[in-house]
């Protein structure tokens, strides 16, 4: 069969991985796999040479829902003027302790 | 999720003056040094931009493979061949980060590889040219990946976010195949009289082509002012040149080996060492085919992904059946 | 050799069991290296390029494992032989690897079935061995078989979809099941080398992992959807020194370097 005609791939996944024990898994990158059981493998190949995780999550990258960048505004815009709910919004006299 | 909506994709042409706003708002971004991520609007421009670049970058890494790859088998003692094995493994590792990074740009590797295939993308020229001894591995480590990791540096800050994630992973990685390289080198030419001439035969072969991996001369290179102004290159291809010579060469005065250039000299005004002139030619007549493996190293790529394409499709078709007999599980 | 005075070396059979533990622990390195060997060919040709990653993973795996093993074998034959003498500087009929192993690549349904069968029989002589009362060989094995517990998810992961999949991966498939069948009679076969270090404890007897690995490769190919083959498997030598043809020109490939330019450092 010619390049050509086989230009199909498999599925994409995006890979998320843990690097140790007590941190979220953050996402990495991704892979192709005809299947689950595949794509952790090739994520354990691709991303992991190096001891860089325990733990590995795949998720096929066409069932991940984002955000729409042109509607930043209205999503995280709003939270910016919401200095109140930072400590250091407050003024407590020094002598003050534990708080 | 990169591949799919994409802004710019499946819209109403937008006025001149609004684009031109957009441009102007996508510049200023850049300026202040904000990274720029796989759904944010950009100019079609600079996406088919980086595009060609990571790709071609991607499909260097691939073929690159080949010409370390043909001394597996060979390597002269255990130790050396698990440490090619890892090598030529992080190659194909490198690859695959860029795949995925050019895949966020809304390309599908299927077409990159389509592309590599037909003759229509481009790679390095330098795995074009034969690893014929041993002493091959060691000069493609030293000076090959010297001058990749001086070309890549650069990029870990380059503009788009998921290609300067892709070469910060990268370098990381590269720094040990470039001392594994020197090492190789450095046992030869401390070695017996024949393994000191294999590696001098190599420095001989392997240094131009090294020094023609930065590109043409600034004044010739058709991608370099804007890449400049996107952040998407940092340095100019003689700039890197140059920095590349001036720490190898003092490498090769430690490995007492003389580099194939007799015009090369230390100018004191400039603090550089300048060397003789490059022969472009040869450059060009590699970049359009010609060059001594260019046919064999495509041919190989070819032959992998047509006797694999048996083996792909079984995969598929298994994963569709077991998606089949799970639905009809859960329908049950 | 022994450095003890004349009269007072070890025992006869003491003498036999080291010779034996040599020959033994040859079998397993020259296994492994010969295996690992195989799958180098295939890095940069794979018929995916996740797979050129993950053949070269194992690849590392399995010679890691031959560097380990064939540095004890030359402890214990104590005639100052390392890893890269055993390696290198013997010839085919004093190689004792699997005749399996040495077997050509193939197409992939081919390697992936002599991987497969090869996984299952590491991962039953690695486990036994991880408590074997050599405690040097013990060591080499437990790490080892955390190495071939992945190799096997990756081996039977693909017989099942090579199996499993279309029809011409599943003719494929069955072609390389009938052709290397006849190699796994020698798998658990016993002689009496295996004999001396199971009468010491340092080897497993082969029955009871004999009868686990059928069991195993049956459930596998029953979830491949191929039946167990037909053909008579037929005793070879291989880890006696008697090979296929393909064992010489593996070895004058790897071996090259090291023949052409004796006695230098690498």
């Amino acid at each position: 069969m010619s390049a050509e005609t086989t230009a199909t791939d498999w599925p994409l996944f995006e890979v998320f991985i843990r690097s140790r024990s007590g941190l979220e898994h953050k996402h990495v990158g991704s892979v192709h796999a005809a299947d689950a059981r595949m794509a952790i493998e090739h994520a354990r190949d691709v991303y992991t040479r190096r001891q860089e995780g325990v733990s590995i999550w795949v998720a096929r990258s066409a069932d991940i829902v984002a955000s729409d960048p042109a509607e930043a505004d209205a999503l995280f815009e709003p939270a910016r003027d919401k200095v109140y709910r930072h400590p250091t919004f407050y003024a407590i006299p020094d002598e003050v302790k534990n708080l | 999720m990169y591949t799919q909506a994409l802004d710019s994709h499946g819209r109403e042409p937008v006025p001149a003056e609004e684009a031109a706003a957009a441009a102007a708002r996508f510049q200023a971004r850049i300026d202040a040094e904000e990274k720029i991520e796989p759904k944010d609007w950009m100019p079609e421009a600079y996406r088919q931009t980086l595009i060609r670049q990571i790709s071609q970058h991607a499909h260097s890494e691939i073929v690159g493979m080949l010409p370390e790859g043909n001394w597996i088998t060979r390597a002269p003692t255990l130790r050396r061949k698990a440490v090619l094995i890892a090598k030529v493994q992080d190659e194909g590792g490198h690859g695959m980060y860029l795949y995925s990074a050019a895949e966020t740009l809304g390309i599908e590797r299927a077409q990159m590889f389509t592309q590599l295939l037909s003759g229509a993308a481009k790679y390095s020229s330098i795995f074009n040219y034969p690893t014929l001894t041993w002493a091959d591995v060691g000069a493609i480590g030293w000076l090959v990946d010297g001058a990749a990791i001086m070309n890549q540096i650069p990029i870990c800050r380059c503009s788009y976010g998921p290609y300067a994630r892709a070469m910060v992973r990268i370098c990381k990685e590269e720094s040990f195949h470039q001392r594994q390289g020197f090492e190789i080198m450095l046992t030869l030419a401390r070695g017996s009289a024949a393994q000191r001439a294999m590696a001098q035969d190599a420095l001989d072969r392997w240094w131009w082509p090294s020094i023609m991996m930065f590109g043409p001369p600034d004044a010739d290179s058709r991608h370099s002012a804007q890449s400049m102004r996107w952040k998407i290159k940092r340095f100019s291809n003689d700039e890197l040149r140059q920095k590349f010579i001036d720490v190898t060469v003092p490498q090769a005065q430690f490995l007492e080996l003389a580099i194939p250039d007799p015009l090369l000299r230390w100018d004191e005004a400039l603090q550089h060492f300048a060397i003789g002139p490059i022969d472009w030619n040869e450059f060009q007549a590699v970049l359009k085919g010609n060059g001594p493996c260019n046919r064999e190293r495509l041919e190989a790529r070819r032959a992998a992904y047509e006797a694999g394409a048996w083996v792909r499709e079984a995969a598929a078709a298994h994963a569709a059946r077991q998606a089949a007999r799970g639905a009809e599980v859960s329908a049950a | 050799m022994s450095a003890a005075a004349p009269g007072s070396g070890p025992a006869p059979g003491e003498r036999a069991l080291r010779a034996a533990l040599f020959r033994y622990v040859l079998r397993l390195g020259d296994t492994s290296l010969v295996l690992g060997q195989r799958l180098g060919e295939w890095i940069g040709h794979a018929p995916a390029l996740e797979e050129d990653l993950a053949l070269a993973n194992l690849a590392l795996d399995l010679i890691g494992q031959a560097r380990l093993l064939l540095t004890y074998a030359g402890e214990i034959e104590a005639e100052g032989r390392d890893e890269d003498a055993l390696a290198y500087l013997r010839d085919a009929p004093e190689f004792l690897n699997l005749t399996l192993a040495e077997q050509p690549n193939g197409d992939f349904a081919h390697t992936i079935v002599r991987q497969w069968l090869l996984d299952a029989w590491q991962l039953e002589v690695y486990e036994a061995l991880s408590a074997s009362a050599d405690t040097r060989l013990a060591a080499i094995a437990a790490k080892a078989q955390k190495e071939t517990r992945y190799h096997y998810r990756f081996s039977s992961g693909w017989l099942i979809r090579l199996g499993d999949g279309t029809a011409e991966s599943r003719g494929r498939t069955q072609q390389a099941l009938d052709s290397l069948w006849r190699f796994t009679e020698e798998l658990f076969s016993a002689d009496e080398v295996d004999e001396r270090v199971i009468a010491a404890g340092i080897a497993p007897a082969p029955g009871p992992a004999a009868e686990r690995w059928r069991q195993q490769t049956d459930r596998d190919l029953r979830a491949a959807t191929l039946p167990r083959p037909s053909a008579q498997p037929h005793p070879w030598y291989g880890k006696r020194g008697v090979h296929t043809e393909h064992l010489g020109h593996l070895l004058a490939e790897m071996q090259h370097l090291q023949r052409t330019y004796p006695g230098v450092h690498w």
